[in-house]
């Protein structure tokens, strides 16, 4: 069930995600899931060692769950581009609230799209990342 | 320091072949719990999903031309990462077609002064069976003049 084009004015939005407090074992299971192994993100000898107090948060991590926000909004198969930038660092402990609204409307090969901007914000206020995703959204079958 | 010669680099393309499997599991390490991904035999990949080449770029050399960049790794981060997709995601059982090449390096003046390196690499997803442009991935990666901050 995906929302409508008359309900995705720009503005629109639907409940934040909040996560955490963010664990190793949630780095580690992205990691094992993405195939990046970077030690810096779950190995604590390792992440001292390049001058971190403890391992540094998987970008890509929240990135995917910022993009579960989104998805489970405007529908898997709708998504045509996500873009996520990161700010600032994330830490085990951390709880992270995703939120986001709809940009703007526009049309593209006579399809009807939507942009939504999404945050991911730490509990500090501090902002982790920030991402742009374009969703197609079908006209209603009903 | 990052080679500027490296810009135009490319690797030699790879098969990746989208698994319902591997979808459902990246599905859940990203908090999803959706049925879009969970149920059935095609399910869709999820948005970041294309960053599990991973698996499939270091099965031999030369996939990757990333490294050709050397930023440095105590440096480096990642710093923005952008997926199209030119019509709906691909689905499992589908075989993509991937190549990566170096796109770009340029320098930026960073808020505190610092001069900051930016590399970018494109990767390119192509259905084996049409040779249709399914998606790509734009990866930047920056490099730091002093180490980040560190501590949590």
């Amino acid at each position: 069930m995906s929302a409508r084009w008359e309900e995705l004015r720009p503005g629109a939005t639907v409940p934040e995600r909040r996560v955490g407090p963010l664990t190793r074992t949630d780095f580690v299971r992205y990691q094992g899931a993405s195939g990046d192994m970077n030690p810096v993100h779950h190995d604590e000898v390792f992440a001292r060692a390049a001058g971190y107090e403890a391992p540094l948060g998987v970008g890509m991590f929240h990135a995917g769950v910022m993009a579960t926000w989104a998805t489970d909004w405007l529908g898997p198969e709708n998504v045509r581009g996500f873009k996520v930038r990161w700010k600032e660092p994330v830490w085990p402990g951390d709880v992270l609230t995703i939120t986001g609204l709809v940009a703007r409307q526009t049309e593209k090969d006579g399809e009807q799209r939507v942009e939504v901007e999404i945050v991911c914000t730490r509990q500090t206020g501090g902002i982790a990342a920030q991402a742009t995703a374009v969703f197609v959204v079908p006209p209603a079958t009903s | 320091m990052a080679d500027e010669g490296a810009v135009g680099a490319e690797g030699v393309a790879f098969e990746m072949d989208v698994e319902a499997g591997k979808i459902r599991e990246f599905a859940r390490a990203t908090l999803s719990s959706n049925a879009a991904y969970m149920a059935g035999e095609h399910p869709v990949i999820p948005p970041t999903f294309l960053t599990t080449t991973f698996f499939w770029e270091e099965r031999a050399p030369g996939r990757n031309p990333w490294p050709l960049v050397h930023l440095d790794p105590q440096r480096g981060m990642h710093a923005e990462q952008e997926y199209v997709f030119h019509g709906p995601p691909p689905r499992a059982g589908t075989r993509l077609v991937c190549r990566s090449r170096i796109e770009g390096v340029f320098h930026k003046v960073g808020r505190r002064g610092g001069r900051l390196t930016f590399a970018v690499m494109v990767t390119e997803f192509r259905d084996a069976t049409t040779g249709a442009l399914v998606a790509e991935a734009r990866m930047t990666g920056v490099e730091t003049e002093k180490p980040p901050e560190a501590g949590p």
